[in-house]
């Protein structure tokens, strides 16, 4: 348990004054999202540790460089978990890095993302301020929602210090059910069990099968899984698949159009209202979330999407789209640079 | 500068108006603007200098454009059933009205998503996803009036907010006109968009941000059956400890209800609905899903009311008997509007341990002011509704209710809660504010707004006070705080001067 809020902010005052970018760097887990950051490193790990947690409350708060094991196992104590799911990259990924990439699992479509489970959080602008925005409690609505859009900004808006989340009680029961299934008639599969008031938990199209699993109230799993075919699958081997699915999607998914979110002034005033110069590296990515594959309105385009997205993945759009994942910051520039990389592939193609 | 030049202005905004949008749908008499004078929060009133109801998208664009030009500022509304007075009007803005775009535009029912225009009534979403066996989860107790607009406006909740989630989790993706008139899109169809997450920003942003003209939300499976399992307290700590003790279980009901003995006697006087009227504390726990996750659940959490000192549990054998349990709870407002002249509607929320703490600081503050207060709430989520009871025709006894509510937010904040838990900031809040935000805090608001809004020409005054206006607020809770307690002897004047207290 240590807190460096302080030296955070020291070192943030510092790069202020020279006029220098900064990176910020936690579990270093996600470094093949966005492209390469060109600002010092500021390292923000050391600060960690579980500041609160009550179960009967169903809030955990936790210091950005948190490891998520150390927090799913705290959780697990009390038979609670993070309803999200987040990938925890062999153990190196941390609350603030799985809040800045918005990084969910594959309960995603079902219960939510790293965003829907954040109730607040402490953040420390470009301006060295340090800022709380939300709370610990369900239901809050006084002023903007700041704390929502830390995730997935990649730290453009400042350091996270401090997130606290809303937890859920862990699913008495699970089973999850294969069968082989080609990906474009997965896909209308999952939608349309989806939209069925089954116990669902999580689906998934992988290499020629697909997985669907089921989570809750005992006597409701059975039910449910009894009454469709498929094989029973060992839940060991489902975490590793989708831990290895996260990173796929991810991965492939950098690379993807992105489309201009809002008018190029406005994304820039929201920036530089936090920040005004510090906090702009020179690097960018996003991604859909796991659930967006699956989920959604994927089945529109069908298996054409699906194609189109395994071309991507072995397309180099962007270059190599290594980089400080957690650290980087998305700015206009970088949208525009992505947005007209893809313009010009496609013309190429 | 003569009087005649901002009327002249004015007759020459209301002409460009009337070439954009049908000439009757650009009011501008004082009798026809009458029903726009305020939200479901009558005691602030002001008359609006235009309303202006467009029927397209690009209408409401060209009107954002034309105000935009004019520096005339824009005061978005939906159905007008907000609680904080964000819809309120000013003398010197236009009130832009969502109502006309009311059009379901799409219902995808593999992607369960609907597609919808602002104008769309909330329960109205629901009964058109309800042939696919679908629904919409948010559910206000206005549901059957207030509109989808609104509610990303204000990022509503509602009774089955604990399991199904706020607006802001259900919304996916919308259109928005920038105060310039530009049109940008937040969020996307997919579950996660790329870039900002501008959709959780824009959701409860009280049209500070800009105007959304169309909205697609997701939908959610129609539970297979529903339970509800009705259990009364001889106390509200004892109630408090067994909405605990389901959390703690591992359950979540899709909705955990409160109802203290004002409350739950006002219920019963009203919709019969079968409440003991000799409990302290009545539990209203929803189950929800399949039927052997229902059977499973109802079971267990009966037997745990009962161990943990319930005078009496009841659970509903058949939809009639559900409808009737919720009925009460539904009609609870009005319920206590029989017996009361006036009552003033609270919404903070606090950590759900500290319930019995909070309910019994109430009562004591309650009695420091001589007024009632009956207890309505969200327990599942610590969503507390204090009705506070009084009589507007008794001179001083609003003023003495405005603060004593003021109060309660404040106290809801030092426990670790905030001040509105879903019926936003508007003006209402506006001086518990400072409670809950920093100076630098409240300017980083103010800073998220400029970059959407530069001039301050959308719904100005609203949400986010000014740092001066946070400086009088604090000096007022100080005189107040040296003051011993109980109502102080000279009520701090509302701030906002031009606001009237309503009569009725």
């Amino acid at each position: 348990m240590a807190d460096i809020c302080d030296q955070i902010i020291e070192s943030i005052e510092a790069a202020r004054r020279n006029r220098e970018p900064l990176s910020i760097v936690a579990g270093a887990s996600k470094r093949f999202l966005g492209r390469t950051s060109n600002g010092s490193p500021l390292e923000v790990a050391a600060h960690e540790g579980i500041v609160s947690y009550e179960p009967g409350e169903l809030v955990l708060a936790a210091r950005a460089g948190t490891r998520l094991t150390e927090i799913e196992a705290t959780l697990a104590e009390r038979g609670q978990a993070l309803q999200f799911e987040p990938p925890s990259f062999d153990g190196a990924a941390t609350i603030g890095g799985t809040l800045a990439c918005n990084m969910s699992g594959p309960a995603r479509p079902w219960s939510g993302s790293v965003r829907d489970a954040v109730l607040g959080i402490e953040l420390v602008t470009g301006r060295a301020e340090r800022l709380r925005f939300g709370g610990r409690v369900m239901k809050n609505v006084a002023g903007f929602d700041v704390s929502r859009l830390q995730a997935g900004a990649l730290g453009a808006f400042g350091v996270i210090t401090e997130v606290s989340l809303k937890v859920l009680p862990r699913p008495r029961h699970t089973v999850t059910l294969v069968r082989a299934l080609d990906a474009a008639d997965a896909i209308v599969h999952m939608n349309k069990l989806a939209g069925t008031a089954k116990p669902m938990s999580g689906a998934c199209w992988h290499d020629g099968s697909l997985y669907v699993r089921f989570s809750g109230a005992e006597s409701a799993v059975e039910a449910a899984a009894g009454q469709r075919g498929g094989e029973r699958l060992d839940p060991a081997a489902t975490s590793r698949r989708s831990e290895a699915h996260a990173r796929d999607t991810a991965n492939g998914a950098t690379r993807r159009r992105i489309r201009s979110a809002a008018k190029r002034s406005t994304r820039r005033r929201l920036r530089s209202a936090a920040n005004r110069q510090t906090m702009q590296p020179r690097s960018g990515g996003t991604w859909p979330s796991i659930g967006s594959s699956i989920s959604g309105p994927a089945h529109r385009s069908g298996a054409s999407r699906f194609r189109r997205r395994r071309r991507y993945r072995g397309s180099t759009a962007n270059g190599s789209s290594t980089g400080a994942a957690h650290s980087a910051g998305f700015t206009a520039t970088s949208t525009r640079t992505n947005s007209n990389a893809w313009r010009n592939r496609r013309a190429a193609t | 500068m003569s009087s005649t030049a901002p009327e002249a202005a004015k007759a020459e905004l209301v002409r460009r108006l009337r070439d954009l949008v049908a000439p009757e749908f650009v009011i501008e008499d004082a009798e026809t603007k009458r029903p726009y004078e305020c939200d479901a929060l009558p005691i602030y009133r002001e008359l609006p200098m235009l309303v202006v109801l467009p029927e397209s998208v690009e209408q409401v664009q060209s009107v954002m454009r034309l105000c935009h030009d004019e520096g005339v500022p824009v005061i978005a509304r939906g159905a007008g059933t907000g609680l904080s007075a964000g819809a309120l009007p000013s003398p010197a803005a236009v009130v832009l009205s969502l109502a006309r775009l009311d059009r379901i535009l799409e219902i995808d029912p593999l992607a369960r998503t609907a597609r919808v225009q602002p104008g769309v009534r909330n329960l109205a979403i629901s009964e058109a996803a309800a042939r696919y066996g679908l629904f919409y989860g948010p559910d206000p107790s206005s549901q059957i009036a207030c509109s989808i607009g609104g509610n990303v406006a204000e990022n509503s909740g509602g009774v089955h907010c604990l399991k199904y989630g706020l607006t802001v989790h259900n919304v996916l993706r919308a259109e928005v006109i920038d105060v310039s008139g530009e049109r940008f899109v937040a969020g996307s169809e997919g579950l996660d968009a790329a870039g900002f997450d501008l959709m959780a920003l824009v959701t409860g942003s009280e049209g500070l941000l800009g105007v959304v003209t169309e909205i697609t939300v997701r939908l959610l499976p129609t539970p297979e059956t529903a339970q509800v399992i009705m259990a009364a307290f001889d106390s509200v700590s004892l109630a408090g400890d067994a909405v605990g003790a389901v959390i703690a279980a591992g359950i979540v009901p899709a909705g955990l209800e409160m109802m203290d003995g004002h409350a739950i006697r006002a219920a019963e006087a009203f919709a019969q609905a079968g409440y003991p009227t000799d409990a302290s504390a009545l539990l209203l726990c929803e189950i929800d899903g399949t039927a052997e996750e229902v059977a499973e659940h109802c079971g267990r959490v009966e037997r745990m009311f009962g161990e943990l000192g319930a005078i009496s549990t009841r659970t509903s054998r058949n939809e009639a008997e559900r409808a009737l349990f919720w009925k009460g709870r539904k009609s609870a407002f009005p319920a206590v509007g029989r017996i009361s002249p006036d009552y003033y509607c609270m919404d903070g929320t606090i950590p759900r341990g500290r319930i019995a703490e909070v309910l019994t600081e109430i009562d004591r503050m309650a009695e420091n002011y001589g007024l009632r207060v009956a207890n309505v709430f969200h327990a599942g989520d610590g969503n507390l509704h204090p009705l506070i009871l009084f009589d507007a025709n008794v001179p001083g006894e609003f003023e003495k209710a405005d603060e004593f509510g003021g109060r309660i937010l404040e106290l809801c904040v030092a426990v670790g809660g905030c001040i509105t838990g879903e019926h936003g900031v508007g003006i209402e809040k506006l001086r518990q504010m400072p409670a809950q935000f920093t100076d630098s805090e409240l300017e980083q608001l103010h800073a998220v707004k400029r970059a959407f809004d530069p001039s301050g020409k959308l719904n100005p005054g609203k949400s986010v006070p000014t740092l001066r206006q946070c400086q009088e607020y604090r000096t007022l809770a100080r005189t107040r705080e040296s003051a011993p307690t109980g109502p102080s002897s000279a009520p701090p004047s509302r701030t906002l001067s031009r606001m009237r207290k309503s009569s009725t």
